[in-house]
Parts: structure tokens; C-alpha cells; sequence
């Protein structure tokens, strides 16, 4: 019923402003084209300069509403994100003197040259000098950024310190699994046809299969696995080595200003040094439910919008504290080999003390 | 079919209506016509109703937006179950959000602009009887024709339309099994925009053609408009770049039904199991995608600039600012327009050095962009301003071309796109300068060349409701989402109520939608006015109204097919010659005179 009498009402304030509108045009008919012209064009002249003030007065006003709601009111949670953040200031700088002189200059030209009888155009086709002049300025300042960007740019995309944590992290349809090395420092063999939800979420190779020609990979043995929440140290770098199960996802990080799509098949990195603590983040923000998210950033089905992981930044010794607790991924798929625990261990130490720590994670 | 039979049947032409159209039944001169006047209007037409269902998706997912917890029992009338208790689920809000992007990317600002305005234009402003190929125009026309008919069949399979985002990423568009609408809706989806590539070419090649063969006597290259040039530039990009989106979409079509792996590796389906496929890159497609899709976003924005350096000289009634420099601008756009598309792929673990070159051109292109700002600001300087409608849209388009262009500079450089890509920042910079501007381009393009088309005038009083109220609309919708992406708000969400860092906009998320039913009303109106006006419309009293210089204002208010019933003037000038010595204008084909100075 409100359905209908809405439609009823937007209908009628259609037919009367519709009429209104054809009135309008009989009166400018009656008057003579050239004296509506007139009328019409210093009405559209003042909203011209009505509109530029209100408008500035309106990005004013948004920004007071929503700025301590963006990322820039509040510190980049990582070294890189502080960067980032320096970069869009610097943009915002240029870019938004630029925006102000040009939609001042649009608008108030609009209305200052509006049509005045008697005034004579000033007939004026080209000059070099103008045009060079914002050939190169634009040039130039452009440079600027550029070579500013380019070196940040260099340093997302650097070679993570040898000293970083490292964790894989792997995106499915809905969710995000994340894996440790463990004690021996590298992350187990994987292969995508060896996966079972059920027991092998990645396909890690720790049986041999002749049909498939896989080899059991020990060093995957004392993989940790955890899916949905990822543990990482404040003040330490961690190098993230990201995958893809099914389609296309993207870990997005926007606390700590960085993002890199998940590819299946095709292992991306990303490594970033966090400044904070999750429990300090919320003293910063002054939100008791602060948590780092994980957003997925990258369309990836009907469930995209709920595939949500979380990063929990604590000191090293909560960190430890932590790891310890955890339990390889090898034993909830063969429980009876955990008495086995301690030997295990003792060959894996072993072998880890040559093994190259490489990026072997994704690679079968 | 060629012209010459076009140009002798019209040559004899008198009046409003020759000889041969008398004897031309209702299918040949409505349906399948060859003038490419007809053309235009069939183009801009089936653009339209592509455009309002278009937007009317957006109104549809802007409610779930908006109001995530209210049912709107009708909107279950309407949808059926895609809509069930009165909410839109997520694979309908998927289908809206891609089906909105394909639609208002390709069939309305694509074909709906550059269909319209090329194939009335051109012939009309360089002086010749029709375009060089009429029968292909007219295939043109009904190729795309066929991929909207596909298109909207899309949406009525039982699977549902194609939900993966319009740029279609592999894998998720080419497994059934990973989405219900990568099954047979993602099938028509492609049939459709292959066909909608066929139509593009097919219209492309003959734009060029005509441009380079059949100007006038007289109409040297640098004696064109502005807006055939740009239209000429378009043309060029498109039949340069829809062919490799063509391969690409080859390449998808194998991978989806014959169980080939160019874009498929190591997946796993939740539900279905490993797959076979091995040692394809998901990323290839996206480099083929994009190499259309970057210069895409120029063929929707030339015509655009094109017009409006067109409309802003007449209604200045000054020359434009430096034509050569807009040329140039022009010429340096279309040629970056190709070396820039990996800027969409900076976090897909492109290789960062790849990454530093497609900076570097990127932003290259803020260059000639800003030329044309400025030399746009000086032709309105020490004007005598005219505000006709299709005026203020054009001065419109100039200020979201500077608010979106500005954008383009942040999102351009990869370690500000690192931290901004695919949030609400991208969908503002986007919709403001390729969205929002171009269709302002195509408002002013229908407002300018509506008397020449249909010999009647709009109504202006309605013209200006209709600018003021979308100018005002454009940025309350679109500027706060900067802010939105500024808060790392990821884009395609149909919920954010799980999310803390994203959930504290549910209010600004609302007042958009708001807004968003209210310029879409809008349109509306401006819809009204424009299919009233046809039939009821003032009739034109003036062969030239807006006192304009270029060649379509010479030819009879209700030209024929052959467009001047007599000779082709001849063109002595170039377009811009307003204000000159002290007269209002001087049009194209009035020869130079003794006493008349150089500039």
C-alpha cells in the first residue's frame, strides 16, 4: 500500500514539475527568445557560484564528518603503512591545491563571463607560452611523485629481512588458512591434488603416492596450521608467502596499508614490519573490539564479502608463548604418529641445519 | 550497399524529403536502415534503455547498501527469488553489481555514446553523404543489438546472470562449480559481449574509414572539430584493442567447455575436488582483459572531451584554447592509452619492476590530461557565456574531469594503489571520471544535437533541473566514498556488518542510496523531456540555433539521406572561428575574406 501511494506521489510531483516546466516555455516564447536567454542564463551564472560555495563549504563539512573515520587520523600500523600514509599526504598536498585553483577557476570563469550585452569576446586561439607552461609544470611536479613513489615502491616489494617470520597464507571460498614452518624453519612440500578439507586443507605432502609420483615431504611433518587467525610479532618483519585454493583472492591489510592478490598457482609475497600491538591499537583507536583484518579484496564469489581473517600482533614472548601451544597439522591426520613426537623432532632438527630456507612453499 | 549508391540516390534530393525515401517502407527506413542518422538514433535509443536498466540495478543494490536490515516485500514481487523476504541475496547483488558494470560500461558509454554521436556526427561534420560503408554501420547496429538481446537473456537463466565482477577474472569465470552464475549465465555473457565486439569493429573500421576518405572539399585533418577527431581517436583504440579482449575471451571460452588450462593451475573446488588443469596463469587473462579495458576508459572518455570542447567553444562564443594542443593531447592520450593497462594489476605479484615503468606512464597521462583542463579554462575566459543546457553539462564535465582525473594520480602510483586498490576510493575515482564525466559528455551531446536530430527543441527549463540536480547528485554520492576508501572499505561487499573497521559507514552508506534514488528519478525526467520533445517538442525555427560554425548546422533542418539536397559545401576554415574580427561566428564553409586577419 505505501508502495503504491509512493509511486502515486513521485508521479505527481513528476506531472507538476513537467507542467511548470512547459509553462515556463510558453512565457520564454511570449518574452522572445532573446530576453529568457537573458533571464535563464543569470540565474544558471549565480548557481554557478552558488554551487562552487556550497560545494567547498560541503568538502569542508564531509570532512569533518568522516575524516577521524579514515585511516589518516590514526597511526599506519606498520613501517610500511607510514610510507604510504606520507605519500598520500604529499598526493593530497598537490593534487588538492590543483583541485581547489582549477574548481574556482571553472566556476567563477563560468560566471564571470557569463553573456553581457556589448561585451566583445577577446578572440583568443593559442599561445605557446601558456601551453608550455602547463605542458611542464604539470610535468614536473609529476616527477616528483613519481620518483617519491618509486622508491617507496622499491621497499614494498624488497626482499624481506632474513630474519622474519615467515607464513603462508592461502585463500579458499570463504576463508583464509594459514601455516608456520615450525621448528625446522621450512614449510613442507604441497601439492593441490593431495588436498581433503577434511584432514589436508593445503595439500601437504606427507604420504607417498606412486599414482601421483609424490615423495613424503618430512619437513612438512611439524607444519602448524591454523585457519581464520594468524599470529605475528610486533616490531619483527613478517613476510607473508600467499596462495590461492580455488579463485583469485586478496589479502588486504588496510591497518597496515598493503594488499597482494592470492593466485592459484602462482605464489605472490609481501612482507611488512608491524608497529603495534592488537591491545594497543585499541588504547590508539579508542575501540575496545579493535582487531586487525583481514579483508578479502579480490571479487571471489557469493561469499566474498564474509571472508574475514584476523591478525593478532603481540610482544615475542606471547608469541612463543603461543607457538608452543600449537600442534602440527601432521598429527590431527595421523594421530596414532604423535607418541612418535620426539623422534621426529630430532631428524627434522637435523636435517634443517643444511636446508636451505627457501621459498619452497607453494612449489611441489 | 557501397556509398556511391547512397550518394546518387541522394543527390537528387530536395526539401525534407527526397525521392528515395518516399518510396522506403517503415522496415527499411526505421528498422534496418542505412542513413547513418537512423543509425545514431537506434544507437542512442537501445543506449537509453540500456542505461535506465542499468541504473536502475544500482538503485536495487544501493537499497541492500543502504539498508542492509529492512525487507522490502516488493522488491520480492519484482526479483522472485532473488529477492526472497524482501531481500536482495548475495548472488543477485553479485549479478546487479556486474551486470551494472558490463551494461553501463559497454552498451550505454561505449555504444550508447560513441554508436550515437560517431555515426551522426561524423558524416554530418565533415561533409559527406554517409558513412563508407552504410550496410556495415547498419550491421554494427543490429550486432549489438543481438548482444543486448543475449545480454538480458542472461538474466533469466535459472543459475542467474554472470556474478564475477565485469571484468570477468578467471578462475572464478570460468568454474561453474565455483559460482552458480559462472555457469550458463557466464556462457551468454560472453557470446553476448563477443558479439558486442563484432559490433564495435564493425562500427570502428567504417568511423576510420570515413574520416580518412570522404571529407569535403576543403576539410583538411586540421580543419576537423574536436569532436571527430576524438571520435577518430576512439575508433582507432577500439579496433585495436577489442581484439585482444576478443582472444581473450577465446581463451575463456576454451577453458570454461574444452577442458584446455590457459588461465587455469593447481585448483581445488570446495565440494567438487581437485581439478585437472595445471600450469595456466589466472593472471594472463587479466593482461588481456586490460589491455582493452585500460583503453577503454579512453573510448568512453574521448568522444566525451570531444563534445565538449565542441559545445564550450560555441557557447563561449570564442575559439577553443589552443586546437593543436587539444589535437596533441588528444593523439598522446590514445598512444598511452596503450602502455598503461598493467596499472590495474599492481598487486597481482606483477613483477615490481614492470610495476615502476607502468607508474611512470601512467601518471605520464595527468600530462596532456591537465593541457586540456587548462585550455578548457581558458576558452571560457573573456568569453560571452551562453548556459544552454547542453553548456552547463559540458562545464559539468570539465569539473568532475579535474575532481576523478586528481584521483588518478593517487591510484596511478603503486604505493598509494597498494593500500587503495579495489576500496570504495577506486569506485569514487572511477565513477567520477569515466562514469559520471562521459555521461555528462553524452548529456551534453544529446542537448547540443537534439534539434539537429529530431528538428524540435527540449525543453530547457527541464534541462536545467535535470544538470543542477545530477551535478549536485554526482558528488554527494560520489565524494564520500572517497572517505569510505580511505578507511580501506573494500568494494563488491554485499554486507559489512561483520567487519569492525568497516560497519561504523551503515549511515553515509545510506544517506548514497538516498541520493542515488533521487538522480535516478531524475533521469527520469530528463527521459520525459527528451521522447516528448520528439513528438511535441518545439519546432525549430532556425537552421542553426546555437549559431554554431560546423557543417551539420548548414545542411536542411530535416536532412534526407544524403544529408544537403544540393552540392557538399565546400570548407574554406577551421571550426573555431568565433568572435573573429568582431563577427559572432563565421561558419566552416564561408570562404576567407580580403580583409580578414591571420591568427
Amino acid at each position: 500500500m505505501t508502495m503504491y501511494l509512493t509511486l502515486a506521489v513521485i508521479l505527481l510531483v513528476f506531472v507538476v514539475i513537467f507542467q511548470i516546466a512547459k509553462a515556463s516555455e510558453y512565457v520564454a516564447v511570449l518574452k522572445g527568445e532573446e530576453q529568457n536567454r537573458k533571464q535563464t542564463n543569470k540565474i544558471n551564472g549565480f548557481l554557478m557560484v552558488a554551487f562552487l560555495v556550497l560545494g567547498l563549504i560541503g568538502v569542508w563539512y564531509c570532512n569533518k564528518l568522516y575524516f577521524s573515520k579514515t585511516l589518516l587520523s590514526i597511526d599506519a600500523a606498520s613501517i610500511q603503512g607510514e610510507k604510504v600514509d606520507l605519500m598520500i599526504w604529499w598526493t593530497l598536498g598537490v593534487t588538492g591545491v590543483t583541485f581547489i585553483a582549477t574548481q574556482i577557476m571553472l566556476f567563477v570563469l563560468a560566471f564571470k563571463y557569463q553573456e553581457k550585452e556589448n561585451r566583445k569576446v577577446y578572440f583568443f586561439a593559442h599561445s605557446t607560452f601558456l601551453e608550455v607552461l602547463w605542458t611542464s609544470v604539470p610535468a614536473i611536479v609529476l616527477t616528483g611523485l613519481i620518483v617519491f613513489g618509486l622508491k617507496n615502491w622499491a621497499f614494498f616489494t624488497s626482499e624481506a629481512p632474513k630474519d622474519a617470520i615467515q607464513i603462508e597464507v592461502t585463500g579458499k571460498q570463504f576463508g583464509w588458512i594459514f601455516r608456520y614452518p615450525g621448528k625446522d624453519a621450512t614449510f613442507g612440500k604441497k601439492y593441490f591434488k593431495v588436498i581433503d578439507p577434511a584432514s589436508n586443507s593445503l595439500g601437504l605432502i606427507w604420504k607417498d603416492s606412486a599414482d601421483l609420483n609424490l615423495k613424503d615431504d618430512p619437513f612438512s611433518h611439524d607444519d602448524i596450521v591454523t585457519e581464520g587467525t594468524m599470529y605475528v610479532v610486533k616490531g619483527k618483519p613478517c613476510k607473508l608467502i600467499i596462495g590461492s585454493r580455488d579463485v583469485i583472492h586478496d589479502v588486504g591489510l588496510s591497518q597496515f596499508r598493503l594488499k597482494m592478490d592470492a593466485v592459484p598457482g602462482i605464489p605472490t609475497t609481501m612482507w611488512f614490519t608491524p608497529k603495534y600491538t592488537t591491545e594497543e591499537m585499541k588504547t590508539i583507536t579508542g575501540n575496545p573490539n579493535f582487531q586487525y583484518e583481514i579483508s578479502c579484496d579480490q571479487m571471489c564469489g557469493n561469499g566474498h564479502y564474509s571472508m574475514k581473517g584476523v591478525i593478532v600482533v603481540v610482544s615475542q614472548e606471547e608469541y612463543n608463548a603461543w607457538l608452543a601451544k600449537q600442534k602440527p597439522y601432521y598429527f590431527s591426520a595421523f594421530p596414532e604418529k604423535a607418541p612418535a613426537e620426539k623422534a621426529a623432532d630430532a631428524t627434522i632438527t637435523a636435517t634443517a641445519t643444511t636446508a636451505v630456507i627457501a621459498d619452497s612453499a607453494a612449489k611441489k | 550497399m557501397s556509398h556511391e549508391a547512397t550518394l546518387h540516390t541522394s543527390h537528387d534530393a530536395h526539401g525534407h524529403h527526397d525521392h528515395h525515401e518516399h518510396h522506403q517502407s517503415f522496415i527499411s527506413k526505421y528498422i534496418f536502415s542505412m542513413d547513418h542518422k537512423m543509425i545514431a538514433k537506434q544507437f542512442l535509443i537501445t543506449g537509453m534503455i540500456w542505461a535506465v536498466l542499468g541504473g536502475l540495478m544500482s538503485v536495487f543494490f544501493r537499497l541492500q547498501l543502504g539498508y542492509p536490515d529492512t525487507s522490502f516485500p516488493w522488491l520480492e514481487d519484482i526479483l522472485g527469488k532473488w529477492a526472497k523476504g524482501g531481500h536482495i541475496t548475495p548472488e543477485a547483488y553479485y549479478a546487479l553489481v556486474t551486470t551494472h558494470g558490463t551494461v553501463l560500461v559497454f552498451f550505454v558509454l561505449t555504444a550508447g555514446l560513441s554508436g550515437t554521436f560517431a555515426n551522426f556526427l561524423i558524416p554530418l561534420q565533415i561533409g559527406a553523404r554517409d558513412m563508407a560503408s552504410p550496410f556495415m554501420n547498419m550491421l554494427s547496429y543490429w550486432f549489438f543489438f543481438l548482444a543486448g538481446v543475449v545480454m538480458l537473456s542472461s538474466m533469466f537463466v535459472e543459475t542467474g546472470p554472470f556474478s564475477g565482477g565485469w571484468t570477468a577474472y578467471p578462475p572464478l569465470s570460468a568454474l561453474g562449480s565455483a559460482s552458480p552464475g559462472s555457469k550458463t549465465g557466464m556462457d551468454l555473457w560472453i557470446v553476448a559481449m563477443a558479439l558486442f565486439v563484432v559490433s564495435s569493429l564493425l562500427g570502428g573500421l567504417n568511423y576510420i574509414a570515413t574520416v580518412l576518405n570522404m571529407r569535403t572539399k576543403g576539410m583538411s585533418m586540421t580543419r576537423l572539430p574536436l569532436t571527430v577527431w576524438a571520435l577518430f581517436f576512439t575508433a582507432v583504440l577500439g579496433v585495436l584493442s577489442f581484439p585482444v579482449l576478443f582472444s581473450g575471451f577465446i581463451l575463456l571460452i576454451f577453458d570454461r567447455n574444452f577442458g584446455t588450462s590457459f588461465y587455469l593451475s593447481d585448483i581445488f573446488v570446495n565440494g567438487v575436488g581437485a581439478l585437472p588443469n595445471e600450469g595456466g596463469s589466472a593472471i594472463l587473462f587479466q593482461h588481456l582483459f586490460w589491455f582493452l579495458g585500460h583503453p577503454e576508459v579512453y573510448i568512453i572518455l574521448l568522444p566525451a572531451m570531444g563534445m565538449v570542447s565542441e559545445i564550450l567553444s560555441t557557447n563561449s562564443r570564442k575559439p577553443i584554447f589552443g586546437y593543436m594542443a587539444m589535437v596533441g593531447s588528444m593523439f598522446a592520450i590514445a598512444v598511452l592509452a596503450f602502455l598503461v593497462w598493467a596499472h590495474h594489476m599492481f598487486v597481482t605479484g606483477l613483477n615490481p619492476f614492470l610495476g615502476s615503468i607502468f607508474v611512470l606512464l601512467t601518471l605520464l597521462i595527468a600530462v596532456p590530461s591537465a593541457i586540456k583542463v587548462f585550455n578548457w579554462l581558458t576558452t571560457l575566459w573573456k568569453g560571452n557565456i551562453r548556459f544552454t543546457p547542453a553548456m552547463l553539462f559540458a562545464i559539468g564535465f570539465v569539473s568532475l574531469f579535474i575532481s576523478g582525473g586528481l584521483t588518478g594520480i593517487w591510484l596511478g602510483n603503486s604505493s598509494i594503489d597498494i593500500h587503495l586498490h579495489d576500496t570504495y576510493f577506486v569506485i569514487a575515482h572511477f565513477h567520477i571520471v569515466m562514469g559520471v564525466a562521459s555521461m555528462f559528455g553524452m548529456f551534453a551531446g544529446i542537448y547540443h544535437w537534439f534539434p539537429k536530430m529530431y528538428g524540435r527543441q527540449m525543453n530547457n527549463t527541464l534541462g536545467y533541473i535535470h544538470f543542477w540536480v545530477t551535478m549536485a547528485g554526482a558528488y554527494l554520492i560520489f565524494w564520500p566514498m572517497h572517505y569510505e576508501g580511505l578507511a580501506g572499505m573494500p568494494r563488491r561487499y554485499y554486507d559489512y556488518s561483520i567487519w569492525e573497521s568497516f560497519k561504523q559507514f551503515e549511515g553515509l552508506n545510506r544517506f548514497i542510496s538516498i541520493v542515488v534514488i533521487i538522480v535516478f528519478m531524475v533521469q527520469l525526467l530528463f527521459l520525459l523531456n527528451f521522447f516528448y520533445s520528439i513528438i511535441k517538442g518545439r519546432k525549430l525555427t532556425k537552421q542553426n540555433p546555437w549559431e554554431s560554425n560546423t557543417l551539420e548546422w548548414t545542411a536542411p533542418i530535416h536532412p534526407g539521406h544524403g544529408n544537403w539536397p544540393g552540392e557538399i559545401p565546400e570548407v574554406y576554415r577551421w571550426a573555431y572561428d568565433y568572435g573573429k574580427d568582431g563577427k559572432e561566428f563565421i561558419p566552416q564553409n564561408v570562404p576567407i575574406g580580403d580583409d580578414e586577419s591571420h591568427h
